[in-house]
């Protein structure tokens, strides 16, 4: 190769990784606050903020998910499978929401240790499937597909 | 062999009849992709056990947003080459990639939004996925605004370059971000290493139209490319024999 060429190439190298290095040690700076959310067991051990709005994300526990007779409020524990947290809300939930799925939600704990959500949403795992493919599935690995 | 091909690939007038000889192989090949992996993945393909007919956004969705970062890469590719060996060629490749890596990003994040509204239960959160996609949108949009900005073209392709290759570092932030930081965007289904956790007759009209956007950016590239050719080299002696005959 062309000695004025190497140079270039060579100084197109050193600035790929000084950019690099340099993001990556910002990153690592800024980890905890491109963090989404909290698990139940950060909550439970007071890592959360308090008095502040932050998320929680977590799955929600089987037959916990209790509504209202009156309003649109409804009551469900959501868990890390260590600690359960109880996530009050009052609104319309997304439709993947269900037992047993992923959500995440951004509230307050009030006094009674109960986290008051704003929002709920759901989160999707990676999983496609067809609907005969999950059913025959959860007869097989009825763990798995909790999760 | 590879270089001596690469130094012919840089001569125009042999890129403007090489380009011109496999538009059409490129263009039938396409049509062909797009027309199976359509018909597979909205009439053959089951629907999803949780998320039904919805998840079909995926065929768009999924190959926008590979599309949008594999454009990035063969920008930032033909910016060190434009920068190295000031081919004419390269930097016209990098200029007319940015339009298109544009559209594929602002497809992506428009159809994750359109799917994120009723799964997830939201438009737009600031998870480190979503904002890292944004932020590439951000870095094509500079490229455009600075190529514009500067009128010796060559100059401005040059300055374009270094922008496009710092904005490489973005590039494995946006793929490893639902691995290294806890999103709501979910973590990969198709990885090399592992089996993909989507039903095979899912995943075949997937590969397909990701292949499908593959040619359609290869099609589109060209041909701004011999546009924007012709364009620069209209005073020069190859463009006036190619135009002489009226053709």
């Amino acid at each position: 190769m062309h000695p004025l060429r190497k140079r270039r190439l060579i100084l197109i190298i050193i600035m790929i990784i000084g950019v690099a290095t340099a993001t990556g040690f910002a990153l690592v700076a800024f980890n905890q606050n491109l963090m989404f959310y909290f698990s139940p067991s950060d909550v439970q051990a007071g890592k959360a903020p308090v008095n502040r709005l932050f998320r929680m994300g977590g799955i929600v526990v089987d037959g916990s998910v209790k509504r209202s007779d009156t309003s649109t409020e409804v009551w469900f524990d959501i868990t890390d499978n260590e600690k359960a947290v109880t996530v009050k809300y009052d609104g319309i939930l997304p439709d993947l929401f269900r037992e047993g799925q992923g959500i995440i939600s951004k509230g307050k704990l009030n006094n009674k240790g109960e986290f008051v959500a704003e929002e709920v949403l759901a989160k999707h795992d990676e999983n496609y499937m067809p609907p005969e493919v999950a059913a025959s599935m959860k007869k097989k690995l009825p763990e798995d597909i909790k999760e | 062999m590879i270089m001596r091909f690469i130094y012919q690939l840089g001569s125009p007038p042999y890129f403007y009849a090489l380009s011109g000889r496999l538009l059409p192989w490129l263009s039938g090949i396409c049509l062909i992709l797009f027309a199976t992996g359509l018909y597979g993945g909205l009439v053959l393909a089951p629907a999803d056990y949780q998320q039904g007919d919805s998840f079909r956004i995926i065929y768009i969705h999924v190959p926008a947003a590979w599309m949008s970062m594999f454009v990035y890469m063969v920008m930032a590719f033909s910016g060190a080459m434009a920068l190295i060996w000031r081919i004419k060629i390269a930097e016209i490749i990098l200029i007319n990639s940015a339009h298109i890596g544009a559209v594929f990003t602002f497809l992506a994040l428009v159809t994750g939004s359109i799917w994120g509204k009723p799964m997830w239960g939201t438009w737009w959160v600031w998870d480190a996925r979503l904002t890292s996609e944004l932020l590439l949108l951000f870095l094509y949009l500079g490229v455009l605004a600075l190529y514009s900005a500067i009128d010796d073209k060559r100059k401005a392709a040059r300055a374009v370059a270094i922008l496009a290759l710092v904005g490489v570092v973005n590039i494995p932030i946006i793929h490893y971000s639902v691995e290294w930081w806890s999103t709501l965007h979910q973590g990969p289904t198709i990885t090399k290493f592992d089996k993909p956790s989507i039903d095979t007759r899912m995943l075949i009209p997937l590969l397909l139209m990701a292949v499908a956007h593959k040619f359609l950016y290869a099609i589109v590239v060209l041909l701004r490319a011999r546009n924007d050719l012709l364009w620069r080299e209209r005073r020069s002696q190859w463009v006036a024999t190619l135009f002489k005959d009226g053709s």
